[in-house]
């Protein structure tokens, strides 16, 4: 419970600290050019006044001191006012943001998922089973955790889509057909989105399986592994129930960085594809000047990984319970 | 995760079980300094390329008359959609790209080493202020963050995109050389070095940070990578110092300008191929350094394995 309270203590003063950073950054850099932001959305149509506040906040141009400026932006960012998009004006920064966020949501969460739960099981199998062509291989998986995830994007979709006409090209599903939850549908976005998903496990798997790999080799000299075998433990038993199981928690430790890297990779890899998430939706904000929606952007992701984040340090508080137990 | 083998690394020393080899045990000593070997090796290609390359390549910038063409003899890799040769452009591209990536890796080394190893050291207060501000900066995702910034500033050179891929860096070797300072600040000649009244700076640069070198080596060589997929990404987004020549705006460019869509690989593939190729060395040089101070990690027939 104390673990579990203080785990989510943290994550509310790192949300506080992006919330912040966020409404300071276009106050800290200088001469920023969003002071013409504002006259060119008024131009282009109706702002409604309490949109209009919101963009001047987050844009800092409110009125007042930074202090009040502050609270009034805490206040608009609770309420869930981001200000209106210049790229889709005058459709609010929310309404973008809820129409990318699923497809993003459902491909790095599934993939990311995929990827760990695989490169896991081989870790667990290398560390395991350990030959001399085994051991040969691993220092392949190296490559893979430095390939740029938008350039295998680039060669897969050569690869798969072009060379062979396997794969669709861009999209996240077929022109033709409207988003529902219909058959056709799901199974065109599932169509879609096999390219980009082995794009984030390819890329993902090799880190999780040399970090499980060399936890294993690590795990598999205590003594506690060695007593089961001498009981005459059955071998998966001992592979799945003695040494995985702990070797496995520093993997779900380091998920943080790992999952850093995961979405970082995939915002970018989304423009390759032309897949219509938030990574794809940045871009078309960065190429249009468009601070509100960049910025509304960046807060999501932020919330999006702190939350995920947490899920995974209660998960590690019950799978390990030391740190339950740690004051 | 890699940070984890580190800390394996030098917490845990060589348990020897008895027949847990079959084959000389010199066997795989020589293994892994030949993983190390081949990884320096790759990093010091990379380095020549971006040092000497560019005096024996034309100009990368040069317009030739044929266009799109595949690699030849003329153009080992062929050109671009306005006939510039690919092969200049990559060695030239060695240069920037290299240049953001030891950089940023350097500063953000430097910021680690401030707050990892400070924090540990001083302990109390100012370690878990600052334990909780490498922790805060760690779960914030760095690109977002790095592409806002860059948006803001407009900026297409290489100060600011250094600065703000080291700023945003910092956080995981920080961790790491913190979890390090507190158990070596317990040993023995620190109590002893403090016993006999050094200052606090000397202790930490003449005591602890030496003996944490290998971990500050080995953070630095991940900076690197970190910095230079960062770097590539950003300028795949049109964002960052994409008006020189890096393995990163080489992509921009080919993407930009449909090299795909013509079927021009030799345009898009080899500035990706160089960064995983340099990612790995980099990576191997890693592990080849961290075999040689944890043996049980190249220790390879075990009495079950089959």
């Amino acid at each position: 419970m104390w673990y579990g309270l203080r785990k989510l203590g943290f994550y509310v003063v790192a949300a506080w600290a992006a919330v912040t950073l966020n409404f300071l950054l276009p106050r800290l850099i200088p001469g920023n050019p969003v002071q013409v932001l504002l006259a060119r959305e008024q131009g282009q149509g109706p702002v409604s006044p309490q949109e209009a506040h919101s963009l001047a906040l987050l844009l800092g141009l409110g009125h007042g001191n930074l202090i009040t400026q502050y609270f009034q932006y805490l206040g608009q960012i609770l309420r869930g006012h981001f200000g209106l998009s210049i790229t889709y004006f005058p459709t609010p920064v929310t309404t973008v943001i809820a129409h990318a966020l699923p497809w993003t949501l459902t491909l790095v969460g599934v993939s990311t998922v995929l990827g760990a739960v695989l490169g896991v099981a081989l870790g667990t199998f290398a560390g395991w089973k350990r030959s001399a062509w085994v051991d040969g291989l691993i220092p392949s998986t190296t490559f893979l955790t430095a390939i740029p995830y938008f350039w295998l994007a680039l060669v897969l979709l050569y690869a798969f889509g072009s060379l062979i006409h396997l794969f669709p090209l861009n999209g996240a599903y077929s022109a033709t057909l409207q988003p529902a939850f219909t058959g056709p549908f799901i199974a065109s976005a599932l169509y879609h989105s096999v390219l980009p998903a082995a794009t984030i496990v390819i890329s993902s798997v090799g880190a999780w399986l040399l970090g499980m790999r060399n936890m294993m080799v690590s795990t598999l000299a205590e003594d506690y592994v060695v007593a089961a075998e001498a009981k005459g433990l059955p071998k998966r038993r001992v592979m799945w129930g003695y040494a995985a199981r702990n070797a496995v928690l520093p993997s779900v430790a380091g998920f943080a960085i790992s999952l850093g890297f995961i979405v970082s990779g995939s915002i970018v890899m989304e423009v390759v594809f032309s897949y219509p998430g938030i990574g794809y939706t940045l871009l078309q904000a960065v190429q249009n000047d468009d601070y509100p929606l960049m910025q509304g952007i960046f807060l999501i992701i932020s919330l999006a990984v702190l939350g995920a984040n947490l899920l995974v340090d209660m998960l590690y508080g019950f799978i390990d319970p030391r740190t339950r137990a740690a004051r | 995760m890699s940070t984890d083998n580190i800390l394996v690394g030098t917490a845990q020393e060589p348990a020897l079980t008895p027949g847990a080899t079959s084959t000389p045990p010199r066997r795989w000593w020589r293994r892994g300094s030949l993983r190390l070997r081949i990884g320096l090796g790759i990093v010091a290609f990379f380095v020549l390329m971006a040092v000497v390359g560019p005096f024996f390549v034309g100009d990368p910038n040069a317009f030739h008359a044929a266009i799109l063409q595949g690699p030849s003899a003329r153009f080992p890799l062929g050109t671009t959609n306005t006939g510039q040769d690919v092969f200049a452009q990559l060695v030239y591209g060695s240069r920037g790209t290299l240049e953001v990536g030891f950089l940023a890796a350097a500063v953000a080394t430097l910021i680690s080493i401030l707050i990892g190893i400070g924090g540990g050291y001083l302990g109390g207060r100012t370690d878990d202020a600052l334990s909780l501000l490498s922790n805060v900066v760690l779960v914030i995702p760095a690109l977002p963050l790095i592409i806002l910034v860059s948006a803001y500033l407009h900026s297409k050179s290489l100060l600011p995109l250094i600065a703000v891929i080291a700023f945003t860096s910092w956080a995981a070797s920080a961790r790491v050389l913190r979890a390090q300072t507190l158990s070596v600040r317990q040993r023995d000649y620190v109590l002893a070095a403090r016993a006999s009244g050094e200052k606090s700076w000397r202790i930490v640069l003449v005591e602890i940070l030496p003996n944490e070198l290998p971990i500050v080596t080995a953070q630095f060589l991940f900076g690197v990578i970190f910095a230079i997929l960062t770097a590539a990404g950003l300028a795949f987004l049109g964002l960052g110092n994409i008006n020189s020549i890096t393995w990163g705006s080489m992509l921009y460019y080919a993407q930009n300008d449909e090299a795909l869509t013509v079927g021009a690989w030799w345009w898009f593939v080899p500035p990706g191929l160089c960064i995983a190729i340099l990612g790995a060395g980099l990576a191997l040089a890693n592990f080849g350094l961290d075999e040689v101070s944890n043996p049980r990690l190249r220790v390879v027939s075990r009495r079950r394995a089959r």
